[in-house]
């Protein structure tokens, strides 16, 4: 009995590892790769490196511009997550706490808005903002980027709210607060497990994000990560070092924070695509 | 719910929560969409300055007539259909795997989680260097033939590369809602299936599979979705080579309409897009949705 058990993990344990490995292994010979200069690369790209050298990285850095395209990925995504945090509560709120005769139909089309793939609006989309000048604008982008994530933001909220309780905030009204005040102050606090698994979806959205950034930013002082690295590979696909090393440094942010927020962050999308 | 007693006071509740949401979810979302219904039936030819004039459903007819667009249609039915059932399947064993109470099973999860976390067209750079470089050496150095000539460069098995990465790239967040189902299902049943002397596969049959419907629901309609949009992979691995065998639609529309300045028929053919996804993704809900409540 013990030893069919014993059996048994051990099987479960060799095919945990062996799709471990399959899922990781790409970024583990990227990696690799990235550590050799090309001829290396190029005589055997499964070898390990001779010597360390970071000669790569430091290269792929600086041409990249490696610092700029964080910033800004780091920038519009921060601002777009504000932006679609306290208007996506706030809509939430009127929705869920109101009698208003429209909050049927404007739930119901940001429903409907969640099915509209993006390719069905880019088209009308790139002619009508590139007319009024607003491309190659960062801030045009986060503006963007809130009209987009606001169906998907308010849906996550709106069945939140609906299971809190009004109390508090009743109470809080007949002292007299207003209702912007008693939101702020009452309500919002409430949303935080919520607010975490938004902010987290969000972000993984934002910050990978490709199809619109690359029709909106256009000049490479915009960039974004995912952007860069289009550009960058098209560019210095021979250089497979470079290459390589450029494919680490747009990973690397996200894996280091992977590595200390990894419960938050799994548990989070877990919420989030249930809901 | 809080009723307001004047025009003037909800007004004032509207303008303070919903105005600048709504006014931004507009401009950016319904603009788009309805200008894009009204252009897919005139002549534009991406220029607002030129006269407009209403062609009715001139674009559609051309776009279905379109044999690129069928063959790009067909192609992605091939890509969507395969990666929907091997994505599914092993994001299932996954989940099954990491919720046995085995050893380390955090630690397993959040390792197959990890390509969720990085954007489409640095996963589809990373294959690229796998399937033309790392492939085609081990096949040269094994003298396997499955491997020697780059699978990049033959357009089925170029297919098959972009149908790998998607299985790669979607599973662990799949196995995610399918950790979420097998923990919800209630301990109980198990226990009682055990004492009536229920095998495991037996229970997986009877208890796990049945009770999982609503998480089958979900990961359906995501796959379905995700893998009918997929662009940035195909962009970065294959960029819809070699000579055009691997261009999936989303690439397709966006061709059409920016590579060849076809406005109007690429938003025709964009439109069908919209259609056709909103159609399989009701219907799937609507049958699994009534599946759902047979099972209880």
């Amino acid at each position: 009995m013990m030893t069919q058990r014993r059996i048994n993990s051990l099987i479960k344990q060799l095919f945990a590892i062996l799709f471990l490995v399959f899922m990781l292994l790409p970024f583990f010979l990227v990696l690799i790769n990235a550590l050799k200069p090309r001829i290396e690369i190029i005589k055997n790209p499964m070898a390990l490196p001779h010597a360390l050298s970071l000669a790569n990285f430091t290269k792929a850095w600086v041409t990249m511009k490696f610092g700029t395209v964080l910033m800004n990925t780091a920038y519009i995504t921060a601002f777009s997550q504000i932006l679609l945090i306290v208007f996506g509560a706030m809509l939430s709120y009127m929705l869920v706490r109101w009698d208003f005769k429209a909050n049927k139909i404007i739930f119901t089309v940001l429903i409907c808005a969640m099915i509209i793939p993006f390719q069905s609006l880019m088209i009308p989309f790139v002619s009508i903002f590139g007319k009024l000048g607003l491309m190659n604008s960062r801030t045009a982008l986060i503006f963007f980027y809130m009209g987009f994530g606001m169906p998907m933001t308010t849906f996550m909220y709106h069945g939140f709210m609906k299971g809190i309780s009004r109390e508090m905030e009743e109470a809080a009204l007949i002292d007299g607060c207003s209702h912007f005040y008693c939101f702020w102050k009452i309500v919002f606090p409430n949303l935080k497990p919520i607010t975490t698994t938004i902010l987290i979806v969000n972000i993984l959205w934002i910050w990978n994000d490709f199809l619109l950034p690359s029709l909106v930013l256009i000049k490479d002082k915009n960039r974004t990560i995912p952007l860069s690295t289009f550009y960058f590979f098209g560019e210095y696909t021979a250089e497979l070092g470079l290459a390589m090393a450029a494919l680490i440094l747009s990973v690397l942010p996200v894996v280091v924070i992977y590595l200390f927020l990894q419960k938050q962050i799994v548990t989070g999308v877990m919420d989030g695509a249930i809901k | 719910m809080y009723k307001e007693k004047s025009n003037l006071k909800s007004f004032q509740v509207f303008a303070t929560f919903g105005l600048i949401p709504l006014l931004v979810f507009g401009i950016v979302v319904l603009i788009p969409f309805f200008s894009g219904l009204f252009l897919s039936l005139t002549n534009w030819n991406g220029s607002l300055d030129g006269k407009i004039e209403f062609i009715g459903i001139g674009n559609y007819i051309s776009a279905v007539r379109d044999p690129a667009f069928w063959g790009s249609l067909g192609k992605t039915f091939y890509y969507v259909f395969f990666v929907m059932i091997l994505t599914n399947t092993s994001a299932f064993l996954f989940g099954l795997l990491v919720t046995s109470g085995m050893k380390g099973q955090n630690f397993y999860r959040a390792g197959y989680f990890t390509p969720n976390l990085i954007g489409g067209v640095i996963l589809g750079y990373i294959w690229q260097f796998i399937f033309s470089r790392v492939f085609v050496y081990f096949g040269t150095k094994t003298g396997i033939p499955f491997f020697e000539i780059s699978w990049l460069t033959q357009p089925h098995a170029a297919l098959w590369a972009l149908i790998i990465v998607g299985v790669w790239q979607n599973a662990g967040y799949m196995m995610l809602i399918y950790i979420a189902g097998f923990v919800g299902i209630d301990k109980s049943l198990i226990e009682a299936a055990r004492m009536d002397g229920a095998s495991p596969l037996q229970m997986l049959q009877k208890i796990k599979i049945p009770m999982m419907v609503p998480a089958f629901t979900i990961t359906l309609f995501l796959t379905l979705r995700k893998a009918f949009m997929v662009y940035d992979v195909n962009l970065s691995l294959t960029k819809g080579g070699p000579y055009n065998t691997t261009e999936l639609i989303s690439m397709h529309v966006y061709n059409e309409a920016f590579l060849n300045q076809n406005m109007g028929p690429g938003q025709a053919k964009a439109f069908l897009l919209f259609l056709l996804v909103a159609v399989i993704a009701v219907a799937q809900v609507a049958v699994l949705k009534k599946k759902e409540v047979d099972a209880i």
